[in-house]
């Protein structure tokens, strides 16, 4: 009877609305709140101001609109450059006027009306195997050439990353280029889109395939595990390859954050976006997720160095983000992931 | 015994002409309160409905052009690979522990249902880490072939349509196995006495006696089971199965149209329609009713010997070891590497947020699925049937999108409220409703009213309306009838209603991560934290807590509500 008449109380309590403190800022997170937890906890340290996180995913938007005027975020975190332009275009976001961020961020990562503004990037590159590929260099085209039949792996062409991808080759090169594309690539998978980017280099090693597309990070998340270490393995097993490097560069993929339209506290939430748009902060974020800072003045990590020298496209994220609808289409178009 | 009824003679005219006006008043008491029950579980349908047709056909008259026809044919082979595959194991471990009595009958009874405790994106995920490359069965093949590298030898790889089915149908079967076995438990044995009196032997029993009898409860379990299929994402798309749930998401997620992904997700809501009233249609007009309670009555099951009790035994121990033994010892396996890291308190405190929310909605779930249910067996008109099988199908609903069907009325709701309370009174009352934890009860009220519903339903239907026409007859009314008649005949089906309500939604990952404010985290959300960067490995412990937590109400439920006497 005891244990029952405590979970009516606690039920009790789950259904009291919480309600907002001050100092304290609110983040909509898109990001697993356990990797940024370090980040946050230097800021809480150094201004005081207590941060509440709440992961979410599909659906942030929607969430955002229907709250409306009283809503409790903040501030939005978010990977994916779609994601970005997706809470500006569903009109959750507010414009920033921050000097220090439009000092600290280039342009190219930041929306023109302030919006938005990136704080790290991934870049979407080929892992190769050590063993069966001798080149050191490759091109996004390459993949679609007859030579790689079979010996390519990725995960669901509908993921974000790889529309991102698409999309930037709808940019560059047209959108009959970007299907050309897209069919020689899905006639040399080795299997149907599956798994996560990690799944892929699991594949190369395991020789199911010689290719894999993947983004960086993954390739600092596996060396580094400690607890898995057959994930070492599975990275030691293959070489990482900046396509396009030599070219008009490799596509890149943006973490940022924005403002909540109906910000509670929007001095602290300017201030934590100050506070991780700094160098200092990129340092910290860029090495806790085996990232790229932004700032030019910031140093990407010594292991994320390691995977060799980024030449990112320099297209506008924003022209990529716009194509996104298209490429998901063309990706169904060609069937991809069947 | 069982029987056939035509019509159902437990309709008013049989009651006393005194009494009539006063019961009339309680009959439409009774359905209008169904009425409004179905309209509370139906409204984020109604919502969806609303999303969909603000929006043009843009979307669909592209993906039929390309994804949708590949896209329906897999989802249609998903469903009738797991009708067959889960239908089977789940039909014949219910009839092989009902009737045969062989070495491990009594643990295997109970054990055969532990699967339900495991998550499907779970089940997915550990299938695919035992069964690659790197994963023990092939690290055995490969030493025993003397194999090194994966282009030596063929594997079936579980990434694929087979394998989904196979996953699926190996946590899904317990649907099956427990509508199965219960109908067995109440009117098995009578039938198969009767069957043997009348000189049947054991081939014709089973197929012309047993079979027909299980025939509701199969299709019950089945379909419970495809709607969990429908609405399942992370899983399907872990396995890289593109399911027409699969299209849902990327039209929303990836080109930005929420109305064609509502319209695309109504769409298959209403093939899930067709198909539990084809169900439904194909046996109109039977009827079996138990007219006494013969469970209580003694029961000599068949002793199996030999290569016989074998192969019972191995039949059973399968699905158990597959669905419920790979998962535990994959996720045991990561759990020893992250055991010395610590117990997290965040943990303790999701552990009883899941337990809280899980027990409030299981609670309400059952009573108002026990409403519906007894007004549909009190007033079964055509309408009302309609409404309350119409407002249950949201468990077919990928939980993401149900969840914005919920979210957008009841924020809508919260602001109308807090727009007025400041207009008038200049106190803002914020998002009183979405604010708290109450969205999420909703939510899974919502999800799994089916099951609920199914399960009652299914309970109520073996027992014979005679009982209450001659109930009412002594002048009791409806509530009497249901109170002290009906109710305590239905603690096994309300048990394992409860029960299924409860477990499922302390599993329930989509919609709560959508749904929850801040400051709410259960154990779903807790493991979809640490694994949402593609490491489910670091939440081992806490999976394998979920699966323990979700696995001690089936045993409580097998020792008490469906104890073999």
């Amino acid at each position: 009877m005891n244990s029952v008449l405590k979970g009516v109380l606690m039920g009790a309590c789950l259904i009291i609305p919480a309600t907002g403190l001050a100092g304290e800022v609110n983040i909509y997170s898109y990001r697993q709140p356990e990797l940024i937890a370090p980040l946050l906890d230097a800021f809480t340290q150094e201004t005081g101001i207590e941060t509440r996180v709440l992961n979410l995913k599909d659906g942030m938007v929607e969430r955002l609109q229907a709250e409306g005027r009283n809503s409790p975020a903040d501030v939005i975190l978010t990977v994916d450059i779609g994601r970005l332009i997706g809470v500006k275009d569903g009109g959750v976001t507010q414009s920033v006027n921050s000097t220090s961020i439009a000092a600290d961020i280039p342009e190219q990562f930041r929306d023109s009306e302030g919006h938005w503004f990136g704080l790290t990037m991934r870049a979407r590159v080929v892992y190769a195997s050590r063993e069966r590929v001798a080149q050191d260099s490759i091109s996004y085209a390459d993949l679609a050439d007859p030579e790689w039949a079979g010996r390519i792996c990725t995960r669901s062409g509908q993921h974000s990353y790889n529309i991102a991808l698409v999309a930037s080759i709808i940019a560059n090169e047209g959108e009959a280029v970007a299907e050309e594309w897209l069919t020689g690539l899905k006639a040399n998978l080795a299997r149907t889109p599956t798994g996560n980017d990690r799944a892929q280099a699991q594949a190369i090693y395991s020789g199911e395939c010689d290719l894999a597309l993947g983004n960086t990070y993954y390739v600092g998340l596996m060396r580094t595990n400690e607890k898995n270490p057959e994930q070492k393995d599975w990275e030691a097993s293959m070489k990482v390859l900046f396509p396009d490097a030599d070219g008009r560069g490799t596509h890149v993929n943006l973490s940022g954050m924005a403002m909540a339209a109906h910000a509670p506290h929007p001095e602290n939430a300017l201030a934590l976006m100050e506070f991780l748009a700094s160098a200092k902060a990129q340092e910290i974020y860029g090495e806790l997720v085996y990232e790229y800072p932004l700032l030019k003045s910031a140093q990407p990590s010594d292991l994320v160095a390691s995977f060799g020298t980024l030449n990112a496209d320099t297209l506008p994220l924003e022209e990529i983000a716009a194509l996104r609808g298209a490429a998901s289409l063309l990706v169904d178009k060609v069937g991809f992931n069947d | 015994m069982t029987q056939h009824n035509k019509k159902h003679p437990g309709s008013a005219e049989n009651a006393l002409p005194q009494t009539r006006s006063l019961l009339f008043r309680t009959d439409t008491g009774l359905w209008l309160g169904a009425g409004l029950i179905a309209l509370f579980v139906g409204m984020p349908i109604i919502a969806l409905m609303v999303m969909a047709a603000q929006g043009d056909l843009t979307a669909l008259t592209l993906l039929s052009k390309s994804v949708l026809p590949k896209a329906s044919f897999t989802t249609f082979w998903l469903l009738a690979g797991l009708a067959l595959f889960a239908g089977s194991i789940g039909a014949i471990s219910a009839w092989l522990v009902s009737f045969f009595d062989f070495p491990g009958r009594k643990i295997f009874s109970w054990a055969l249902m532990l699967p339900l405790a495991v998550p499907t994106y779970i089940s997915a995920y550990t299938f695919t880490e035992f069964f690659t490359f790197t994963g023990p069965v092939q690290t055995l093949v490969r030493t025993l072939g003397g194999f090194s590298s994966s282009r030596d030898y063929w594997f079936p790889d579980i990434r694929s349509l087979p394998g989904a089915i196979f996953v699926l149908s190996l946590v899904l079967y317990p649907y099956v196995y427990l509508s199965v076995r219960a109908l067995f438990f109440v009117q098995g044995r009578r039938a198969i006495e009767a069957g043997l009196l009348l000189g049947a032997n054991q081939q014709r029993i089973l197929t012309h006696i047993l079979l027909p009898l299980a025939r509701p409860a199969l299709a019950l379990g089945i379909i419970l089971a495809m709607m969990e299929a429908i609405n399942d994402i992370g899983a399907m798309e872990y396995l890289g199965v593109q399911t027409l749930t699969f299209s849902i998401f990327s039209i929303w997620v990836n080109q930005g149209d929420m109305a064609g992904s509502a319209q695309l997700a109504l769409i298959l809501l209403a093939l899930v329609l067709v198909l539990i009233g084809g169900e439904r249609w194909a046996r109109r007009g039977q009827k079996f009713n138990e007219t006494t309670n013969s469970s209580h009555m003694p029961f000599e099951r068949m002793k199996l010997k030999g290569t016989k009790a074998l192969i019972a035994m191995f039949l059973c121990l399968v699905p158990i070891i597959l669905g419920f033994g790979v998962p535990l010892i994959t996720l045991g396996a990561y759990a020893r590497r992250y055991i010395f890291d610590g117990f997290d308190s965040r943990l303790i405190e999701a552990i009883g947020t899941s337990i809280t929310l899980a027990g409030i909605a299981a609670i309400i779930t059952l009573f108002l699925a026990l409403l519906l249910s007894y007004a549909v067996r009190t007033k079964g008109t055509k309408p009302l049937n309609f409404l309350v099988r119409f407002s249950s199908v949201g468990y077919a609903m990928p939980g993401t999108i149900i969840a914005l069907g919920i979210f957008l009325p009841i924020a809508t709701f919260d602001n109308f409220v807090d727009g007025y309370m400041r207009d008038w009174f200049d106190i803002s009352t914020g998002l009183l409703i979405t604010g708290s934890g109450a969205t999420l009860i909703y939510a899974y009220v919502v999800r799994f009213m089916a099951i609920a519903e199914g399960t009652i339903d299914a309970g109520f239907k073996k027992i014979s309306p005679n009982l209450d026409s001659a109930a009412r007859c002594f002048g009791h009314s409806r509530w009497q009838v249901l109170n002290q008649i009906l109710l305590p005949l239905m603690r096994p089906a309300l048990a394992t209603a409860a029960l299924l309500v409860f477990v499922e939604s302390i599993k329930e990952l989509s919609a709560t991560l959508m749904l929850r404010p801040f400051g709410i985290e259960t154990m779903s959300i807790y493991i979809h934290d640490l694994a949402s960067r593609g490491r489910i490995e670091q939440a081992g412990i806490a999976s394998l807590i979920l699966i323990l937590v979700s696995t001690i109400p089936v045993i409580i439920l097998v020792r008490t509500s469906l104890r073999d006497r």
